[in-house]
């Protein structure tokens, strides 16, 4: 009897001890049951996709929820040695702007396209800040597909928001300047010369081709963040902006000086109408519109000469200032388009409006004065209420199905989650560490999913194991499913992770495209079959129309080649087997590889500076003999009268 | 068998105080991260880098009663943020001038909440040195509520009140060290 007294207690204790470790603070809560949520056993799927901006690294990364696993990278605004972009000659055009080529951006942000405000998995937008752009992704192909640069903007940050049919993407300014075309003016000269500007861009709804539909002249202020309205405030379009001091100068103490900014609201049906109706200037500009040609797989610019502009100082009624306390960051509408959600990030306050007495005051002219002859509305009449003392540094909020919504904190480095109608916080989790956005799957349309939000950290410092003193960026994903948030998963990131979008797998995975069909590839180099391999000179252009399929390059030996000559290695991949591409580079190429996908056709350009043999090769694994897919090329003095030559598999002389 | 039962017993009063991990302790092949693991970016184990905000204040022995304040706020985390953040700091000196007991109750649990906007009236995000301040300026400090700023004959005072005795560099801001605890209206 003792005995089993004694071995009851040794139990207890024991079970004791396990149960205490499960219930330690959040760390320890998110060990066991964390681990067996975010498990997605080997060769099963994630149920989300995660498109992950990367801000400074010019790309979006997928990562697969809730497992955190990255599937892919997507090279948008950024060269990407890894698989060509940028360096083959069919996508040198994708990043052509009207300053010429330009290899980097900086992406903030993306958009997933909508149909009745709901996710539809078709394609996904993004911006590029620094050199004003917006671009397409299909995502069937996981590719960009489209980019256009934005005439008379700079920092364009409050993109590519998108309305609910996708009708419009947006690009607002973040740095005002003068318009394009304008002459030589000093930077003193801000208040009267410089404007911001907020581009919309309609979207073709069978091909997503990106047209620049107008654009709204504003004040010299600088917009921040964007979101359309939803439901009942479809018609509109909601921007923070911060410096209404209109400060050129030390913004850091400059722009913080007026107890509150604006959030923009812009009727763009009002202002489609305008644009219609013939009532906005024409304005001459330059920029480039790059397209892909997924048949010809080739990208080309166009150069787009005009834009129309609308001044809401000359047309009335479709452009409103509402006042929010300082410097609002996000700007995010709910679900139900009734809530606008601004976020000053130097308050310690969110403002919630309410878009029916938005209506009201505009309809009773409730106006406290005009910013600039646009009318501003009084701060109490769209007001719905305050979240007093949520945290410090709000920035940006998404949204459940259920009435709830979620605010990053950057300074007290937190997510807060409120009610909508109460105001009152519910729950608060920490963050590792200073979050700026944060993602809700389809929490910023009208029908979110819920379940989790991910943030994405601007510091890192002692999170994972140390790599020097640049770190990758964390993101931690909380289970929201309860009342409570709890944290599940902490995953490093590619670039910064910026701005995400979540969606199902279910709308995006059976539609993925697996090969390109060799017979419909209409790239004018192709060669569709070994019997079609050749090179051709033309001038001091050679063009080596090259197959590739396991496990050998058609032509392998090409003689004739001199130094001073371009020789264009079109690479046109044979296979039609799912993920079998083929990847080429030759000795001495001042250029990245390419990747060429299975049906498809891309193309390196070489130019040799010596005479000598250059060896080429396939550099994607393809298969059991992919280390011998290669070749050599031999190139000659500029006058030699080597005559050119090509071949694969000729007969060897025997060894002598 | 007794022997079998107290190994057993030892085995589990051991259990109960390791087994979740103390902040470096090897489990298998994975070691745990420092001691921020659970805590906030105050908690951060870092000898390399300069001293933000909440450490200069720490490092000085005039500032004892603001750091139990910034403590008992829970403000270390938020604080020790990349901010950048402007910090006015009373002295010890500066604290004692308000009424007897006044500190006493508002370290109290029950008095955070004033503390917090009272701490937060002495932080701005943003930073300002002095050679950036003008007579009549206004700061928006965190509580949302707003100080002053006079300079006369070059000598700053906030609220028209407390003198600027000194301004230490952070590495995530400035700190002032004032001669008076600021009190929101």
């Amino acid at each position: 009897m003792k005995n089993i007294i004694w071995i009851a207690i040794g139990f207890a204790l024991v079970v004791a001890a396990l149960w205490q470790c499960k219930t330690k603070g959040a760390a320890g809560a998110s060990t066991a049951d964390a681990a067996q949520k975010v498990y997605v056993a080997p060769g099963s799927y994630d149920e989300f996709y995660n498109f992950v901006s990367g801000g400074f690294n010019g790309q979006v990364s997928v990562y697969g929820l809730p497992s955190g696993r990255l599937l892919k990278i997507i090279p948008v605004f950024s060269v990407f040695p890894e698989n060509g972009y940028g360096y083959s000659e069919e996508t040198k055009a994708m990043l052509m702007t009207s300053h010429g080529f330009v290899p980097w951006d900086d992406e903030h942000h993306i958009a997933m396209s909508l149909t009745h405000g709901e996710q539809d998995g078709r394609w996904m937008f993004a911006n590029a800040n620094n050199t004003p752009r917006v671009a397409r992704i299909d995502l069937g192909t996981f590719r960009t597909v489209e980019i256009m640069e934005i005439p008379n903007s700079a920092g364009n940050h409050s993109s590519p928001f998108i309305t609910e049919n996708s009708e419009y993407i947006v690009a607002g300014t973040r740095f005002s300047v003068p318009l394009d075309n304008q002459p030589d003016v000093s930077i003193e000269t801000y208040k009267e010369n410089f404007r911001g500007t907020v581009s919309f861009i309609g979207i073709h709804p069978q091909s997503g081709h990106m047209n620049l539909a107008f654009q709204v002249l504003l004040p010299g202020i600088n917009l921040d963040l964007s979101r359309s309205g939803k439901g009942p405030s479809h018609d509109w379009f909601f921007f923070s902006c911060y410096n209404t001091e209109r400060a050129n100068t030390l913004l850091e103490v400059n722009a913080s000086q007026n107890d509150k900014d604006f959030i923009v609201a812009i009727n763009w049906k009002k202002a489609e109408e305008y644009a219609k109706a013939g009532k906005g200037k024409v304005k001459k500009v330059r920029y480039a519109h790059n397209i892909y040609d997924e048949k010809k797989h080739m990208a080309t610019t166009k150069w787009e000469e005009e834009v129309i502009v609308l001044d809401p100082k000359e047309l009335a009624d479709f452009v409103y200032f509402i006042p929010c306390p300082k410097s609002p960051h996000g700007c995010d509408v709910d679900p139900t388009g009734e809530y606008i959600v601004g976020s000053g990030k130097l308050a310690a306050v969110i403002p919630v409006f309410s878009f029916s007495k938005m209506q009201k005051a505009i309809a009773e002219r409730n106006f406290e004065g005009e910013y600039d002859g646009i009318p501003v509305l009084k701060y109490d009449a769209v007001l719905h209420g305050e979240v007093k003392k949520p945290g410090l540094g709000p920035l940006h909020t998404e949204f459940d199905a259920n009435g709830n919504a979620y605010t990053s904190f950057f300074v007290s480095s937190e997510i807060v989650k409120w009610n909508l109608k109460t105001l009152e916080v519910i729950d608060r989790v920490p963050t590792y560490y200073s979050i700026g956005h944060l993602c809700v799957p389809g929490g910023d349309t009208r029908k979110p999913h819920g379940k989790y939000v991910i943030a994405y950290n601007k510091i890192t410092k002692d999170r994972y194991l140390p790599t020097g003193p640049e770190l990758a960026q964390s993101a931690q994903l909380y289970d929201i499913s309860g009342e409570k948030m709890k944290l599940l998963l902490d995953f490093p990131t590619i670039g910064e992770p910026h701005y995400a979008n979540a969606v199902p797998a279910s709308l995006i995975k059976d539609k993925s495209v697996k090969i390109y069909p060799i017979e419909e590839n209409q790239h004018p180099y192709v060669a569709k079959g070994e019997h079609e391999a050749k090179v051709v000179r033309q001038g001091n252009k050679v063009h080596v129309y090259m197959t590739a399929i396991r496990s050998h390059l058609t032509p392998d030996n090409i003689e004739g080649v001199k130094v001073g000559d371009e020789v264009y290695f079109h690479v046109t991949n044979l296979e039609q087997d799912w993920d079998i591409p083929h990847g080429f580079a030759i000795k001495g190429a001042n250029t990245a590889e390419i990747l060429i996908m299975p049906g498809e056709t891309q193309t390196l350009l070489f130019k040799p500076d010596r005479v000598g043999i250059f060896p080429f090769y396939c550099t994607d694994f393809c298969s059991a003999l992919h280390q011998e897919m290669q070749g050599y090329l031999r190139v000659s003095a500029p006058g030699s009268n080597i005559p050119l030559k090509y071949s694969t598999g000729a007969p060897q002389q025997p060894p002598q | 068998m007794k022997q079998v039962l107290f190994i057993l017993f030892i085995w589990a009063v051991g259990l109960m105080f390791c087994a979740c991990g103390g902040p470096s302790q090897e489990t298998g092949s994975t070691t745990s991260a420092a001691a921020s693991a659970d805590g906030g970016m105050g908690a951060i184990q870092d000898d390399a880098s300069k001293r933000n905000v909440v450490q200069v204040a720490i490092s000085s022995p005039d500032h004892t009663t603001l750091v139990a304040a910034v403590k008992a706020a829970g403000l270390v985390d938020a604080l020790s943020n990349p901010g950048p953040f402007t910090v006015f700091a009373p002295t010890n000196a500066a604290f004692e001038k308000l009424p007897a007991g006044t500190v006493e109750s508002l370290l109290k649990p029950e008095n955070k909440a004033t503390l917090t906007d009272i701490l937060e009236y002495h932080t701005y995000v943003g930073v300002i040195r002095t050679d950036q301040m003008r007579d009549g300026q206004r700061l928006n400090q965190v509580n949302l509520k707003n100080v002053v700023l006079t300079v006369e004959n070059g000598k700053v005072k906030v609220n028209g009140k407390a003198n600027i005795l000194a301004s230490v560099p952070a590495s995530n801001g400035i700190v002032h060290v004032i001669d008076e605890v600021l009190l929101p209206e």
